[in-house]
């Protein structure tokens, strides 16, 4: 835990002429922290992920204030990296996967081109791709939905970025896939120091690896802190509710016995 | 090259039928039209007197039935033998043969035209959606498309033949020039300028905005955001993520293009008095030469399908997609 | 009705609405402002334009009136356009219904033939037909809808196989709508915006395509159209090179009109779609 790396101030973001995604969002994110962001669906966390990657599109009208630490603007790829939720879509159809992870390296890295694919094998080795020689000439039609993710990843880190962003990286994902790719990114974040902000829409799931938890409702800032304080005494009433309704084994029968 | 060999193969077994279905059809047309293969060569001798008229339909077999005529026709064509020209007074195929080369220049060079032009204006104009130079693009491209080709090529001639004497105003070479090898090339394809002009830029138009709608449509997914998020410079985002997807549909239409283009050049040749296949089309009509006319109709069908062949071919190397589902890895 | 109102509010659509509006209402007023067969000598040969106030546009080298020429032959590319595109979309949707709900042998069948159809040249089988049958106004109607039909039989079959399919056509049946309630509430304003463009490029493909059978000669011989003009001036090309340009004027205007509108129309589907 090394200071801040950035604060978002009021920050308030709307698509052309509708209603506010994110509204008057005031939220510190440490250097080398695990922050997860939870909420819903349109509760505005994707959009906050996408305004702190610089990813908005051009109709997004922005209020409020997004200070990163030491003043200068991020790059991303170089200081951000994004993995999407749907890691089929987000891989280019029509190019090798080789390509798609080396050209990060090439472009920020200032290696040529034999140097970043040989840089990227060692990083689908990092991420525990099977077979990386074979995969960095594969298309992403090819790989399953888990390894394509891992493709994602390491195409995200590949610059070796001070933070990286993952919007709901698991959701489209089976289950044990699931956690797999979870440990993954928690592992490959502490190693390089990263900072890691992952959304989700399920709590339980980053209950195992989050420092701090924020929880998002309808485009407002319900609650932040700690993990294990949210998750044990949660503030807010929304928060009780979402911890309260997640499902596991433990869980009691939903359907058939009365409450 | 696998993957090419069998896309190739499966396509070309599901055009027998087709081109089946088209043999069939230029028979029915020969049927239709009035008179037949002997009243044409009586025609072209001048007439024949009632007992030969009757011998050389006993001869040719075109007294008998519908069907048997049919089967003799069948077989005349896989000897390649497309029948007689009566305005010519020649074999068919040889007619085909000599005039086909010109209008593959033609429509060669038109394609090559319309293709690397439309398609670098419309990466232009999709590289910016909704910008000045974009919307530019999209109406002029509009407006040309909609220019009928042999009214352009009137324009065209009007302005670069006769006021400005750039380019001559029709034909395929200097008439009786007496030059060779490249110099002659060069005389022909300063011939050819206009003609490919008048008839390339429309499909430019087309494919300039196929091109941009492309672009529009591969733009919106998820994996163009992904590559802003990874900072690539703007100029490989383009290029190498956005353009090579909207490719693909580019291609697939240069197929669906090749019949409309030869029908195209029928008019083209015509302004341009270029002696091609599209010429000769309308030659035949002229002359209401029915089985010339007929030979062209099927001449046509086979350079379309080879066409579309080769499309397929292109298309299944550009799209690592195609032909996917016959071998997979884990 | 409110489809209207949103299509005039794009900037295609109302360009499109303006030029398609003048060219009908010059279809219409033809025989008006016109009454005497434009191809009857009118005047003076060769007459340029703008020089004598009787003949606005000039006359052409037999002295027929260019501006009645211009017209009358609106009428005849409105009317060869909309006829050709109705009986290709009727004979197309007809074979591809029946395509798409037979099945099996006769579907194949079918979809071959609609291939042979689609290999052939269009322009080429127009030529064919005119030739075999001779030139009048209704040979050329349906030799352009012989290139035509192929198209919406494509789309009429499609569309049958995915209706059959779609997720909310079984929700619909579910709930218990009607067959007919499906259609017309659920099925048709799908199918509507494929249906629209398509119909678009036919009308403005049969257009051109008849202007270029009359510029080859091949158009009905007793009325005047803007290609056989266009045929009439290219003998003048040096000289009255206007007899040529201002009828491919015409041509231009109707084809880039039919585009805007079908433009304008499919923004303003796409509109109410999405607030939908």
């Amino acid at each position: 835990m090394s200071g801040r790396l950035v604060t978002l101030r009021g920050l308030g973001v709307a698509y052309g002429a509708g209603p506010a995604a994110l509204s008057d969002i005031d939220l510190a994110i440490s250097a080398g922290e695990r922050l997860a962001v939870i909420g819903e669906s349109g509760s505005g966390k994707s959009t906050l992920a996408l305004a702190l990657a610089g990813l908005l599109p051009d109709n997004a009208r922005i209020a409020g204030d997004i200070a990163w630490e030491g003043g200068m603007k991020p790059v991303p790829g170089r200081d951000i990296g994004f993995v999407f939720q749907d890691a089929g879509a987000s891989l280019n159809p029509v190019l090798r996967i080789g390509e798609q992870v080396a050209e990060v390296a090439q472009r920020h890295l200032g290696l040529d081109w034999h140097e970043a694919y040989a840089y990227a094998r060692d990083l689908l080795a990092q991420v525990q791709v099977p077979a990386p020689d074979t995969v960095l000439r594969a298309y992403a039609h090819q790989l399953s939905g888990g390894q394509r993710q891992r493709v994602a990843i390491a195409a995200a880190i590949a610059a070796r970025p001070r933070l990286l962003i993952a919007d709901e990286p698991t959701s489209a994902l089976d289950t044990i896939v699931q956690s797999e790719i979870v440990s993954l990114l928690d592992r490959l974040v502490r190693e390089a120091g990263m900072t890691l902000v992952f959304i989700s829409h399920d709590i339980a799931l980053v209950s195992g690896f989050a420092d701090r938890i924020a929880v998002l409702h309808q485009a407002r800032l319900v609650e932040a802190g700690p993990a294990a304080d949210v998750l044990r005494s949660p503030k807010a009433t929304y928060t009780a509710r979402l911890i309260a309704s997640h499902i596991g084994l433990d869980t009691p029968r939903l359907v058939g016995a009365r409450a | 090259m696998n993957r090419a060999f069998r896309l190739l193969r499966r396509r070309a077994i599901s055009s027998i039928p087709v081109l089946l279905i088209v043999v069939v059809g230029a028979f029915l047309l020969l049927e239709a039209a009035p008179g037949d293969a002997v009243d044409a060569y009586l025609l072209s001798i001048g007439g024949g007197d009632p007992a030969l008229v009757q011998a050389l339909r006993e001869s040719y077999g075109l007294d008998q039935s519908l069907p048997a005529r049919l089967s003799l026709y069948l077989s005349a064509l896989a000897r390649l033998d497309l029948g007689w020209s009566v305005t010519f007074g020649r074999p068919i195929l040889d007619l085909i043969l000599e005039r086909l080369p010109n209008t593959l220049w033609l429509m060669g060079s038109a394609v090559a035209l319309a293709f690397t032009l439309g398609s670098a204006l419309g990466i232009i104009a999709g590289a910016r959606p909704g910008s000045v130079r974009d919307r530019l693009l999209s109406t002029g491209s509009l407006a040309l498309y909609a220019v009928p080709s042999f009214w352009l090529g009137l324009v065209l001639i009007l302005v670069f033949a006769v006021q400005l004497r750039w380019f001559p105003t029709s034909g395929i070479a200097t008439i009786a020039s007496g030059k060779q090898g490249i110099a002659r090339a060069l005389d022909i394809a300063h011939h050819l300028v206009l003609p490919v002009c008048s008839l390339g830029f429309i499909y430019l138009a087309l494919f300039l905005r196929m091109m941009r709608a492309g672009m529009a449509e591969a733009w919106r997914q998820d994996y163009a955001l992904a590559a802003r998020a990874k900072g690539l410079a703007r100029r490989r985002i383009v290029l190498r993520h956005v353009a090579r997807n909207a490719l693909l549909p580019l291609v697939t239409m240069l197929g669906l293009q090749a019949a409309s283009m030869l029908g195209g050049s029928v008019v083209v040749e015509s302004v341009f008095a270029v002696p091609g296949f599209g010429r000769l089309a309308q030659e035949a009509v002229a002359g209401r030469d029915a089985p010339l006319l007929t030979g062209i109709i099927l001449v046509s069908a086979v350079i379309v399908i080879l066409i579309n062949l080769a499309v397929d071919i292109a298309y299944g190397i550009l799209d690592p997609r195609v032909g996917a589902s016959e071998g997979r890895a884990a | 009705m409110s489809l209207l109102r949103r299509l005039s509010r794009s900037p295609e659509g109302q360009a499109g609405l303006v030029l398609l509006g003048l060219l009908v209402l010059a279809a219409l007023l033809a025989p008006v402002l016109f009454p005497d067969d434009p191809l009857s000598i009118a005047g003076p040969a060769l007459l340029r334009p703008f020089a004598d106030p009787a003949f606005p546009l000039g006359t052409d080298r037999l002295g027929r009136d260019v501006l009645a020429g211009l017209f009358h032959g609106a009428r005849a590319s409105l009317a060869v356009g909309l006829a050709a595109a109705a009986v290709a979309l009727v004979a197309g949707a007809v074979v591809g219904t029946l395509a798409g709900f037979a099945g099996g042998l006769v579907d194949e069948t079918l979809m071959r033939v609609v291939d042979a159809f689609q290999t052939v040249p269009g322009f080429l089988l127009a030529l064919a037909f005119v030739s075999v049958t001779g030139a009048s106004l209704p040979v050329v109607i349906f030799a352009i809808a012989l290139g035509a039909w192929t198209g919406p039989a494509r789309l009429a079959r499609a569309e049958v196989l995915s209706i059959r399919e779609r997720d909310y056509v079984a929700a619909a049946c579910v709930i218990g709508m009607r067959p007919l309630e499906i259609a017309l509430r659920e099925v048709l304003p799908n199918a509507l915006p494929p249906v629209l463009a398509l119909s678009a490029v036919i009308v403005a493909n049969a257009v051109l395509i008849e202007s270029a059978l009359s510029f080859l000669g091949l158009g009905d011989p007793n009325i005047v159209t803007w290609g056989s003009m266009i045929a009439e001036g290219r003998n003048m090309l040096r000289t009255a090179p206007f007899l040529s340009i201002v009828p491919g004027i015409g041509l231009v205007a109707t084809v880039l009109g039919v585009y805007l509108l079908a433009e304008g129309f499919s923004d303003a589907l796409a509109r109410r779609r999405s607030r939908a």
